[in-house]
């Protein structure tokens, strides 16, 4: 019997995802030893033109990591989705946008011209910008349209599941091949790890106050936190009681908040908003100015609640941007 | 029948005072702006900010939360905790490019039903002024992208198959490659 086919693939990404794949150490031996690689253009050099051959439903899996921005991006998504059986979003970009979808606060027009104009790094005089189209003595090479909106995978494609995590862990790479591998799956649409909050597993937990009383909120570059005690306790903003568990507090484990970057329980729709009710309540002040001043300790809410989860909130994308042109 | 836009106001009052003078208003036969749609919730500390995230998402123009005066919440804090959330969400919502008077927080007693004609009606015609939200319709806009793109798709591999059976190699061959 042939060995399934997988296919890797990379969009608005920063390649940590891959990584994790690498990361699987001498496991992926394992994984490879079951599965034909057809794609992996950080790895392997197959052509777009090799999986455009194959027959539709030919690939047994597709991980797509990374958020959607480009023309290209939403074309592989297309055929990938069309040649898998199983297209799985792969990681926190893929699967909610991710960081580069906290561009989607900004009008398109801003981030080309920062990137191509106003960076400190950029010397470009002529204020060039890239095309989609040019003429070059006859040629017309193309590049990718870049859209007003950076999308989650399933805002493109049908997607059948999430693997979350920025990146996500060997551990849970692993659990998902084994559970593709032995068609153990979980009912479509699911994300594959556990359903409980990060607290629960937290080596922390015995020291969360059951009553937070938030005084002040300090950040991780302004203090040395208590590497004993629960995040919260110390007044730093700990994304871990709506962020779901499964990567074995790997940020607490060395002394760094929770960011949120496993996205929400299935209970919880829009994982920013939750966290921001769940911290705010906690306040300890009763009246609006003490209120205020302590939530003035959190100068970013919407950086800080949805770090990862801007593309998949409830809101999506800052609403008064337009999409036609240049986003306004 | 007049077509004229009308702003929609969700509200969420809570039942022991802001539900309650919303009755009373009702028995006092006061009139206000029929543009609210009440939720009653058992109390404003139930209010998620989902809930108004959501009501907006799903056409509302504003969202009205009414609850007992501090001190006076049937549940001790519930209130408190409602105060806590709107100031965070509505810098939140600043940020997200929502504008301010779209979402109030205000404490009604069960005695004040003069007071629910009051804020509707003020809440209404600051609604009105500022013009509809419509993010189902923005939201449908903004995938009208990618809508588009599929077409396109679909359009250059029939482009490229047809090349392809002609027995030359398109001009623009793998171009995202």
């Amino acid at each position: 019997m042939p060995k399934p086919k997988v296919a890797f693939y990379w969009c608005a990404s920063c390649g940590g995802c891959e990584e994790t794949v690498v990361d699987l150490a001498e496991d992926i031996l394992g994984v490879v030893e079951k599965v034909d690689i057809v794609l992996w253009p950080v790895a392997m050099d197959f052509k777009y033109k090799d999986v455009e051959a194959m027959e539709d439903g030919s690939i047994f899996a597709t991980l797509i990591n990374g958020a959607i921005r480009t023309s290209e991006q939403e074309h592989l998504a297309q055929l990938l989705r069309r040649k898998s059986r199983y297209l799985i979003a792969y990681g926190a970009c893929a699967q909610m946008g991710g960081i580069p979808a906290l561009a989607n606060q900004f009008p398109r027009e801003q981030v080309l011209r920062f990137n191509y104009e106003e960076a400190p790094s950029v010397d470009n005089p002529s204020k060039t910008r890239p095309q989609t189209v040019v003429e070059d003595n006859g040629r017309r090479p193309r590049l990718p349209a870049f859209r007003n909106v950076v999308r989650t995978l399933d805002q493109v494609v049908d997607v059948d599941y999430f693997i979350p995590g920025c990146p996500p862990t060997p551990n849970l790479t692993k659990a998902a091949f084994d559970a593709l591998l032995s068609g153990n799956l979980p009912p479509k649409g699911s994300v594959i790890a556990p359903d409980v909050a990060l607290c629960h597993e937290c080596p922390r937990k015995a020291s969360k106050p059951t009553d937070v009383a938030f005084t002040q909120f300090t950040r991780p570059h302004l203090t040395l936190a208590d590497p004993g005690k629960c995040f919260l306790a110390q007044g730093l903003v700990c994304m871990g009681p709506a962020t779901r568990s499964g990567c074995q507090a790997a940020c607490i484990n060395g002394n760094m908040p929770c960011t949120g970057c496993f996205g929400p329980t299935s209970r919880v729709r829009d994982h920013g908003a939750k966290m921001l009710s769940s911290l705010s309540a906690n306040v300890a002040a009763r009246d609006e100015q003490g209120i205020r001043q302590i939530l003035d300790g959190i100068p970013d809410p919407v950086g800080t609640f949805y770090r990862y989860g801007m593309a998949r909130s409830i809101l999506r994308r800052r609403v008064d941007l337009g999409v036609n042109g240049n986003g306004h | 029948m007049n077509k004229e836009w009308q702003p929609r106001l969700v509200a969420f009052f809570c039942n022991w005072c802001t539900y309650t003078a919303a009755d009373l208003a009702g028995v006092s036969r006061l009139k206000y702006a029929p543009n609210v749609r009440v939720i009653r919730v058992m109390c404003s500390g139930r209010v998620d900010p989902q809930f108004i995230l959501d009501a907006l998402a799903k056409g509302a123009d504003g969202v009205l939360v009414g609850g007992c005066h501090p001190g006076d919440c049937h549940y001790v804090e519930g209130n408190y905790k409602m105060l806590r959330r709107y100031h965070l969400l509505k810098r939140m919502l600043k940020d997200m490019g929502i504008e301010e008077q779209r979402v109030r927080l205000e404490w009604i007693s069960a005695a004040e039903g003069h007071k629910v004609r009051q804020v509707v009606n003020e809440m209404t015609e600051q609604l009105r002024a500022l013009g509809p939200l419509g993010l189902p319709q923005k939201f449908e806009e903004w995938d009208r992208e990618v809508e588009r793109l599929a077409a396109d798709v679909h359009a250059r591999e029939a482009a490229d198959a047809a090349a392809a059976c002609a027995g030359r190699t398109s001009a623009e061959e793998v171009t995202h490659a």
